[in-house]
Protein backbone atom coordinates (compact mmCIF):
# COMPACT_ATOMS: atom_id res chain seq x y z
CA UNK A 1 0.00 0.00 0.00
CA UNK A 2 1.09 3.64 -0.56
CA UNK A 3 2.31 5.35 2.31
CA UNK A 4 0.49 7.87 3.62
CA UNK A 5 1.92 11.45 4.67
CA UNK A 6 3.04 10.06 8.12
CA UNK A 7 4.45 7.15 6.91
CA UNK A 8 6.29 9.17 3.89
CA UNK A 9 8.07 11.42 7.32
CA UNK A 10 8.61 8.09 8.65
CA UNK A 11 10.54 7.00 6.10
CA UNK A 12 12.49 10.92 5.68
CA UNK A 13 13.23 9.91 9.42
CA UNK A 14 15.64 6.98 8.58
CA UNK A 15 17.66 9.61 6.67
CA UNK A 16 19.01 11.57 9.68
CA UNK A 17 22.20 10.82 10.89
CA UNK A 18 23.49 11.77 14.55
CA UNK A 19 24.62 15.53 15.22
CA UNK A 20 23.30 16.71 12.04
CA UNK A 21 21.38 20.02 11.68
CA UNK A 22 18.25 19.94 9.79
CA UNK A 23 16.00 22.61 7.98
CA UNK A 24 12.22 20.99 8.01
CA UNK A 25 9.62 22.72 5.84
CA UNK A 26 6.01 22.88 6.17
CA UNK A 27 3.58 20.25 5.52
CA UNK A 28 5.00 16.59 5.44
CA UNK A 29 8.68 17.81 6.61
CA UNK A 30 7.33 19.24 9.76
CA UNK A 31 5.69 15.70 10.81
CA UNK A 32 9.97 14.17 10.62
CA UNK A 33 10.37 15.51 13.91
CA UNK A 34 8.30 13.47 15.46
CA UNK A 35 10.19 9.99 13.89
CA UNK A 36 14.07 11.27 15.11
CA UNK A 37 15.48 7.52 16.12
CA UNK A 38 15.53 7.53 19.44
CA UNK A 39 19.72 6.62 19.26
CA UNK A 40 20.85 9.82 17.41
CA UNK A 41 20.46 13.54 18.44
CA UNK A 42 19.45 16.12 15.86
CA UNK A 43 18.83 19.97 16.34
CA UNK A 44 15.92 21.64 13.87
CA UNK A 45 16.43 24.72 12.90
CA UNK A 46 13.48 27.21 11.72
CA UNK A 47 14.57 30.26 9.50
CA UNK A 48 12.98 32.68 11.13
CA UNK A 49 15.63 32.06 13.88
CA UNK A 50 15.80 29.23 16.15
CA UNK A 51 18.38 26.56 16.39
CA UNK A 52 17.10 23.61 18.66
CA UNK A 53 13.33 23.78 17.94
CA UNK A 54 10.91 21.94 20.43
CA UNK A 55 7.43 20.73 19.96
CA UNK A 56 4.39 22.33 20.23
CA UNK A 57 3.73 24.22 23.54
CA UNK A 58 1.76 22.45 26.11
CA UNK A 59 -1.93 23.92 25.83
CA UNK A 60 -1.53 27.36 27.72
CA UNK A 61 1.98 27.73 28.00
CA UNK A 62 2.34 29.22 24.00
CA UNK A 63 3.96 32.28 23.75
CA UNK A 64 3.36 34.74 21.05
CA UNK A 65 7.05 35.41 20.27
CA UNK A 66 8.03 31.72 19.71
CA UNK A 67 7.15 30.95 16.66
CA UNK A 68 8.48 28.83 13.70
CA UNK A 69 8.68 29.45 10.21
CA UNK A 70 5.01 28.50 9.53
CA UNK A 71 3.98 31.19 12.01
CA UNK A 72 3.10 27.69 14.66
CA UNK A 73 3.82 28.24 18.39
CA UNK A 74 6.57 26.12 19.35
CA UNK A 75 8.64 25.56 22.58
CA UNK A 76 12.97 25.49 22.95
CA UNK A 77 15.01 22.41 23.67
CA UNK A 78 17.52 22.38 25.92
CA UNK A 79 20.43 24.22 24.40
CA UNK A 80 18.70 25.75 21.89
CA UNK A 81 19.45 29.56 20.65
CA UNK A 82 18.12 32.55 18.90
CA UNK A 83 19.39 34.82 15.82
CA UNK A 84 18.48 37.34 13.53
CA UNK A 85 17.28 36.66 10.10
CA UNK A 86 20.41 37.07 8.41
CA UNK A 87 22.36 34.70 11.17
CA UNK A 88 20.01 32.16 10.74
CA UNK A 89 20.16 32.44 6.35
CA UNK A 90 24.29 32.26 7.28
CA UNK A 91 23.83 28.93 8.81
CA UNK A 92 21.78 28.26 5.70
CA UNK A 93 23.91 29.55 2.74
CA UNK A 94 27.30 29.07 4.89
CA UNK A 95 25.96 25.52 4.95
CA UNK A 96 26.26 24.48 8.22
CA UNK A 97 22.66 22.78 8.18
CA UNK A 98 23.55 19.38 7.12
CA UNK A 99 19.76 18.28 5.54
CA UNK A 100 16.78 20.44 4.51
CA UNK A 101 13.71 18.75 3.44
CA UNK A 102 10.89 20.11 1.63
CA UNK A 103 7.76 19.70 -0.17
CA UNK A 104 7.35 20.64 -3.71
CA UNK A 105 4.93 21.01 -6.35
CA UNK A 106 7.56 19.58 -9.40
CA UNK A 107 10.96 18.23 -9.85
CA UNK A 108 13.00 17.51 -12.63
CA UNK A 109 15.41 14.18 -13.39
CA UNK A 110 18.02 16.82 -13.11
CA UNK A 111 17.22 17.60 -9.77
CA UNK A 112 15.28 21.06 -10.28
CA UNK A 113 12.66 21.86 -7.96
CA UNK A 114 9.39 24.30 -8.52
CA UNK A 115 7.31 24.62 -5.18
CA UNK A 116 6.84 28.67 -5.07
CA UNK A 117 4.54 29.18 -7.94
CA UNK A 118 1.48 28.71 -10.41
CA UNK A 119 1.27 30.99 -13.40
CA UNK A 120 -2.49 32.29 -12.78
CA UNK A 121 -3.16 32.55 -9.22
CA UNK A 122 -2.04 34.16 -6.37
CA UNK A 123 1.37 34.17 -6.09
CA UNK A 124 2.21 34.10 -1.93
CA UNK A 125 6.05 33.99 -2.49
CA UNK A 126 9.06 31.67 -2.20
CA UNK A 127 9.82 32.84 1.41
CA UNK A 128 13.18 31.09 2.22
CA UNK A 129 12.68 28.24 -0.11
CA UNK A 130 15.03 29.92 -2.94
CA UNK A 131 17.65 30.35 -0.31
CA UNK A 132 17.07 26.57 1.18
CA UNK A 133 17.93 24.84 -1.78
CA UNK A 134 20.65 26.90 -3.42
CA UNK A 135 23.03 26.29 -0.58
CA UNK A 136 22.20 22.61 1.34
CA UNK A 137 24.22 20.34 0.02
CA UNK A 138 21.51 17.69 0.82
CA UNK A 139 18.26 17.93 0.04
CA UNK A 140 15.70 15.43 0.52
CA UNK A 141 12.26 16.22 -1.17
CA UNK A 142 8.93 15.37 0.58
CA UNK A 143 5.78 14.69 -1.47
CA UNK A 144 3.08 12.59 -3.31
CA UNK A 145 4.33 10.88 -6.40
CA UNK A 146 1.32 12.43 -8.36
CA UNK A 147 -0.81 15.40 -8.47
CA UNK A 148 -4.55 15.53 -7.66
CA UNK A 149 -5.16 15.13 -11.05
CA UNK A 150 -2.60 12.10 -11.06
CA UNK A 151 -0.45 13.13 -13.43
CA UNK A 152 3.43 12.51 -12.24
CA UNK A 153 5.19 15.50 -10.28
CA UNK A 154 8.80 13.58 -11.15
CA UNK A 155 9.33 15.24 -14.93
CA UNK A 156 11.63 15.61 -17.24
CA UNK A 157 11.75 19.06 -16.82
CA UNK A 158 9.70 21.16 -14.65
CA UNK A 159 6.72 23.10 -16.27
CA UNK A 160 6.17 25.48 -13.19
CA UNK A 161 8.63 28.62 -12.15
CA UNK A 162 11.48 27.09 -10.76
CA UNK A 163 12.46 27.51 -7.26
CA UNK A 164 15.88 26.59 -7.45
CA UNK A 165 18.12 24.31 -9.70
CA UNK A 166 20.18 20.84 -10.09
CA UNK A 167 19.70 20.86 -6.02
CA UNK A 168 17.45 17.40 -5.20
CA UNK A 169 19.11 14.64 -4.10
CA UNK A 170 16.96 12.46 -3.00
CA UNK A 171 12.85 12.30 -2.82
CA UNK A 172 11.22 10.03 -0.63
CA UNK A 173 7.24 9.81 -2.26
CA UNK A 174 4.06 7.64 -0.98
CA UNK A 175 5.13 5.28 -3.72
CA UNK A 176 9.16 5.08 -3.12
CA UNK A 177 12.66 6.67 -2.41
CA UNK A 178 14.99 7.61 -5.51
CA UNK A 179 17.81 9.54 -5.84
CA UNK A 180 18.62 12.01 -8.54
CA UNK A 181 22.08 11.32 -9.86
CA UNK A 182 23.01 11.73 -13.74
CA UNK A 183 20.32 13.27 -15.40
CA UNK A 184 17.90 10.50 -14.30
CA UNK A 185 15.54 9.41 -11.12
CA UNK A 186 17.50 6.39 -9.89
CA UNK A 187 14.69 3.71 -7.64
CA UNK A 188 16.11 2.99 -4.49
CA UNK A 189 12.89 1.76 -2.81
CA UNK A 190 9.47 0.68 -2.95
CA UNK A 191 6.59 1.88 -0.87
CA UNK A 192 5.55 -1.58 1.34
CA UNK A 193 3.26 -3.46 -1.44
CA UNK A 194 3.70 -0.89 -4.22
CA UNK A 195 5.03 -3.04 -7.51
CA UNK A 196 7.80 -1.45 -10.02
CA UNK A 197 5.39 -1.30 -12.45
CA UNK A 198 3.21 1.26 -10.24
CA UNK A 199 6.52 3.56 -9.83
CA UNK A 200 7.41 3.29 -13.48
CA UNK A 201 3.35 4.21 -14.57
CA UNK A 202 3.73 7.27 -11.97
CA UNK A 203 7.32 8.73 -12.71
CA UNK A 204 7.42 10.61 -16.21
CA UNK A 205 11.28 11.53 -16.50
CA UNK A 206 13.87 8.69 -17.06
CA UNK A 207 13.63 6.06 -14.00
CA UNK A 208 16.53 3.69 -13.68
CA UNK A 209 15.39 0.54 -12.03
CA UNK A 210 18.31 -1.57 -10.70
CA UNK A 211 17.45 -5.53 -10.63
CA UNK A 212 16.46 -5.87 -7.31
CA UNK A 213 14.53 -2.72 -5.76
CA UNK A 214 14.27 -3.79 -1.94
CA UNK A 215 10.70 -2.72 0.08
CA UNK A 216 10.96 0.05 2.70
CA UNK A 217 10.70 -1.11 5.96
CA UNK A 218 8.86 1.21 7.90
CA UNK A 219 7.60 0.33 11.39
CA UNK B 1 26.13 60.23 30.02
CA UNK B 2 24.58 58.22 26.59
CA UNK B 3 22.94 60.21 23.99
CA UNK B 4 19.47 60.43 24.80
CA UNK B 5 16.92 58.99 21.85
CA UNK B 6 13.95 59.13 24.06
CA UNK B 7 10.51 60.25 22.52
CA UNK B 8 7.12 60.75 24.16
CA UNK B 9 5.81 58.32 22.14
CA UNK B 10 4.12 56.83 18.37
CA UNK B 11 3.11 60.58 17.31
CA UNK B 12 6.12 61.92 18.22
CA UNK B 13 8.30 58.94 16.74
CA UNK B 14 6.81 59.25 13.34
CA UNK B 15 6.80 62.46 12.94
CA UNK B 16 8.25 63.21 9.23
CA UNK B 17 6.98 59.71 7.46
CA UNK B 18 5.45 61.20 4.59
CA UNK B 19 3.72 59.77 1.76
CA UNK B 20 5.69 58.19 -1.29
CA UNK B 21 8.47 57.14 1.58
CA UNK B 22 10.13 53.98 1.86
CA UNK B 23 9.90 52.11 4.72
CA UNK B 24 11.26 49.25 6.58
CA UNK B 25 8.79 47.05 9.20
CA UNK B 26 10.58 44.55 11.57
CA UNK B 27 8.57 41.53 12.00
CA UNK B 28 8.24 37.80 10.68
CA UNK B 29 4.16 36.93 10.46
CA UNK B 30 2.81 39.01 13.45
CA UNK B 31 5.41 37.97 15.86
CA UNK B 32 7.37 41.21 16.68
CA UNK B 33 6.14 43.71 15.00
CA UNK B 34 5.72 47.25 15.57
CA UNK B 35 2.32 47.75 17.13
CA UNK B 36 1.99 51.41 18.21
CA UNK B 37 3.77 52.71 15.25
CA UNK B 38 1.45 50.74 12.48
CA UNK B 39 -1.43 51.90 14.21
CA UNK B 40 -0.17 55.83 14.90
CA UNK B 41 0.62 55.68 10.48
CA UNK B 42 -2.85 54.45 10.04
CA UNK B 43 -3.95 57.46 12.32
CA UNK B 44 -1.60 60.07 10.32
CA UNK B 45 -3.10 58.49 6.93
CA UNK B 46 0.15 58.63 5.14
CA UNK B 47 -0.02 56.99 1.74
CA UNK B 48 1.91 55.55 -1.21
CA UNK B 49 4.09 54.29 0.87
CA UNK B 50 6.60 51.29 -0.45
CA UNK B 51 7.12 49.11 2.78
CA UNK B 52 9.93 46.61 3.25
CA UNK B 53 9.03 43.74 5.29
CA UNK B 54 9.07 39.61 5.32
CA UNK B 55 5.20 39.63 5.46
CA UNK B 56 2.30 41.53 5.06
CA UNK B 57 0.30 40.95 7.76
CA UNK B 58 -3.32 39.32 8.43
CA UNK B 59 -6.76 41.16 6.91
CA UNK B 60 -7.31 42.77 10.25
CA UNK B 61 -3.92 43.13 12.05
CA UNK B 62 -0.33 44.44 11.27
CA UNK B 63 0.40 45.93 7.42
CA UNK B 64 -2.86 44.43 6.76
CA UNK B 65 -4.31 47.45 8.53
CA UNK B 66 -2.25 49.80 6.41
CA UNK B 67 -3.71 47.93 3.19
CA UNK B 68 -7.30 48.00 4.40
CA UNK B 69 -6.80 52.10 3.76
CA UNK B 70 -4.83 51.29 0.75
CA UNK B 71 -1.74 53.23 2.08
CA UNK B 72 0.55 50.96 0.91
CA UNK B 73 2.11 51.47 -2.94
CA UNK B 74 4.40 48.67 -3.26
CA UNK B 75 5.32 45.74 -1.01
CA UNK B 76 9.03 44.36 -0.64
CA UNK B 77 8.22 40.77 0.91
CA UNK B 78 9.48 37.41 0.59
CA UNK B 79 6.19 35.78 1.41
CA UNK B 80 2.60 37.02 1.72
CA UNK B 81 -0.08 34.73 2.24
CA UNK B 82 -3.19 34.59 4.47
CA UNK B 83 -4.20 38.30 3.67
CA UNK B 84 -7.72 38.51 1.31
CA UNK B 85 -7.26 41.93 1.01
CA UNK B 86 -3.63 41.90 0.09
CA UNK B 87 -4.80 39.50 -2.63
CA UNK B 88 -7.11 41.84 -4.17
CA UNK B 89 -5.21 44.79 -4.31
CA UNK B 90 -1.73 42.75 -6.15
CA UNK B 91 -4.68 41.11 -8.43
CA UNK B 92 -6.40 44.09 -9.53
CA UNK B 93 -2.83 45.93 -10.14
CA UNK B 94 -3.85 48.54 -7.30
CA UNK B 95 -0.19 47.04 -5.27
CA UNK B 96 3.04 46.40 -6.64
CA UNK B 97 4.79 43.54 -5.27
CA UNK B 98 8.32 42.34 -5.12
CA UNK B 99 9.26 38.94 -4.24
CA UNK B 100 12.87 38.49 -2.85
CA UNK B 101 13.87 35.03 -1.43
CA UNK B 102 14.13 35.68 2.46
CA UNK B 103 17.51 35.28 2.90
CA UNK B 104 18.91 37.46 0.02
CA UNK B 105 15.74 40.27 1.83
CA UNK B 106 17.47 39.90 4.75
CA UNK B 107 21.02 40.17 3.95
CA UNK B 108 19.75 43.07 1.36
CA UNK B 109 18.78 44.95 4.79
CA UNK B 110 22.10 43.94 6.53
CA UNK B 111 24.16 45.28 3.81
CA UNK B 112 22.53 48.43 3.47
CA UNK B 113 23.13 48.95 7.15
CA UNK B 114 26.79 47.84 6.75
CA UNK B 115 27.70 49.95 4.00
CA UNK B 116 27.73 46.68 1.45
CA UNK B 117 26.27 48.12 -2.00
CA UNK B 118 25.95 44.35 -3.13
CA UNK B 119 26.82 41.04 -2.92
CA UNK B 120 26.77 37.62 -4.45
CA UNK B 121 24.41 34.69 -3.32
CA UNK B 122 23.35 31.54 -5.12
CA UNK B 123 19.63 32.18 -3.88
CA UNK B 124 17.25 32.81 -6.81
CA UNK B 125 20.20 31.79 -9.51
CA UNK B 126 18.18 29.54 -12.83
CA UNK B 127 14.76 31.29 -11.42
CA UNK B 128 12.62 34.23 -12.89
CA UNK B 129 14.51 36.24 -9.55
CA UNK B 130 17.98 36.17 -11.39
CA UNK B 131 16.39 37.64 -14.77
CA UNK B 132 17.91 40.90 -15.62
CA UNK B 133 20.80 40.41 -12.76
CA UNK B 134 24.50 39.73 -13.34
CA UNK B 135 25.42 36.36 -12.71
CA UNK B 136 29.11 35.61 -11.71
CA UNK B 137 30.51 31.88 -10.68
CA UNK B 138 32.66 31.51 -7.41
CA UNK B 139 34.22 28.12 -6.20
CA UNK B 140 32.74 26.95 -9.63
CA UNK B 141 29.11 27.88 -9.05
CA UNK B 142 26.90 30.23 -10.11
CA UNK B 143 25.61 33.33 -8.09
CA UNK B 144 23.54 36.22 -8.57
CA UNK B 145 24.19 39.81 -7.92
CA UNK B 146 21.67 41.31 -5.19
CA UNK B 147 21.65 44.96 -4.25
CA UNK B 148 21.66 46.44 -0.64
CA UNK B 149 18.29 48.10 0.94
CA UNK B 150 17.91 51.30 3.01
CA UNK B 151 14.73 53.07 3.82
CA UNK B 152 13.85 56.41 4.80
CA UNK B 153 12.41 55.28 7.95
CA UNK B 154 12.88 51.86 9.78
CA UNK B 155 10.44 50.79 12.62
CA UNK B 156 11.67 47.74 14.49
CA UNK B 157 9.86 46.38 17.77
CA UNK B 158 12.14 44.99 21.07
CA UNK B 159 11.44 43.87 24.51
CA UNK B 160 13.54 45.95 26.14
CA UNK B 161 15.60 49.01 25.22
CA UNK B 162 17.06 51.70 26.99
CA UNK B 163 17.53 55.86 26.73
CA UNK B 164 20.55 55.30 24.33
CA UNK B 165 18.24 53.13 22.31
CA UNK B 166 20.47 50.27 23.18
CA UNK B 167 17.75 47.08 22.55
CA UNK B 168 16.76 43.48 23.33
CA UNK B 169 14.92 41.53 21.59
CA UNK B 170 12.79 38.01 23.29
CA UNK B 171 12.86 34.74 21.18
CA UNK B 172 11.62 34.51 18.00
CA UNK B 173 10.36 38.31 17.68
CA UNK B 174 13.98 39.56 16.81
CA UNK B 175 14.05 38.16 13.30
CA UNK B 176 14.28 40.84 10.58
CA UNK B 177 14.36 43.71 13.46
CA UNK B 178 18.10 43.80 14.27
CA UNK B 179 18.99 44.14 10.09
CA UNK B 180 16.34 46.73 9.53
CA UNK B 181 17.28 49.11 12.60
CA UNK B 182 20.60 49.34 10.64
CA UNK B 183 19.29 49.99 7.33
CA UNK B 184 16.96 53.22 7.73
CA UNK B 185 18.07 56.98 7.57
CA UNK B 186 15.98 57.04 11.01
CA UNK B 187 15.43 54.08 12.75
CA UNK B 188 12.19 54.34 15.20
CA UNK B 189 12.41 51.53 17.73
CA UNK B 190 9.45 50.78 19.97
CA UNK B 191 10.31 48.09 23.07
CA UNK B 192 7.79 46.85 25.96
CA UNK B 193 9.85 48.42 28.80
CA UNK B 194 12.23 51.26 28.28
CA UNK B 195 14.83 51.52 30.73
CA UNK B 196 17.58 54.09 31.72
CA UNK B 197 21.01 53.84 30.60
CA UNK B 198 23.25 51.64 32.49
CA UNK B 199 20.16 49.08 33.41
CA UNK B 200 21.00 46.93 30.44
CA UNK B 201 23.95 44.38 30.99
CA UNK B 202 25.74 45.24 28.02
CA UNK B 203 27.04 41.94 26.74
CA UNK B 204 23.21 40.97 26.49
CA UNK B 205 22.43 44.03 24.05
CA UNK B 206 21.11 42.69 20.33
CA UNK B 207 20.62 46.07 18.60
CA UNK B 208 23.69 48.93 19.59
CA UNK B 209 21.81 52.29 20.64
CA UNK B 210 24.24 53.90 17.55
CA UNK B 211 21.44 52.64 14.85
CA UNK B 212 18.35 53.69 16.50
CA UNK B 213 17.57 57.82 16.99
CA UNK B 214 13.89 57.53 18.85
CA UNK B 215 13.03 55.20 21.05
CA UNK B 216 9.84 54.60 23.24
CA UNK B 217 7.69 52.60 25.31
CA UNK B 218 4.57 51.32 23.67
CA UNK B 219 1.38 50.39 25.10
CA UNK B 220 -1.28 48.09 24.90
CA UNK B 221 0.21 45.33 22.70
CA UNK B 222 -1.93 42.65 21.43
CA UNK B 223 0.89 40.08 20.36
CA UNK B 224 -1.51 38.09 18.11
CA UNK B 225 -0.68 34.76 17.23
CA UNK B 226 -1.10 33.78 13.86
CA UNK B 227 -1.05 30.03 14.00
CA UNK B 228 -2.18 28.27 17.71
CA UNK B 229 -0.43 24.98 18.14
CA UNK B 230 -0.50 23.51 20.95
CA UNK B 231 -0.03 19.74 22.70
CA UNK B 232 -1.78 18.00 25.27
CA UNK B 233 -0.58 16.53 28.45
CA UNK B 234 -0.24 13.58 29.16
Amino acid sequence: MALDKVGIAKRIAQELRDGWYVNLGIGIPTLVANFVPQDITVEFQSENGILGMGPFPFDGEEDADLINAGKQTVTLMPGASIFDSATSFAMIRGQHVQLTVLGAMEVSQDGDIANWKIPGRMVKGMGGAMDLVASAENIIVAMMHTNKKGESKLLPSCSLPLTGVGCVTRIITNLAALEIKNGAFHLLERAPGVSVEEIKAATAGELVVPENVPEMKID
Amino acid sequence: MAINKVVAGAQEATTGIEDGMTLMLGGFGLCGIPENCIAEMVKMNVTGITCISNNAGVDDFGLGLLLQKKQIKKMVSSYVGENDEFERQMLSGELEVDLIPQGSLAERCRAGGAGIPAFFTPAGYGTEIAEGKEVREFNGKPHILESALTADFAIVKAWKGDTAGNLVFKATARNFNPMMAMAGKITIAEVEELVEEGELDPNTIHTPGIFVQRIFQGTGYEKRIEQRTVRQKG
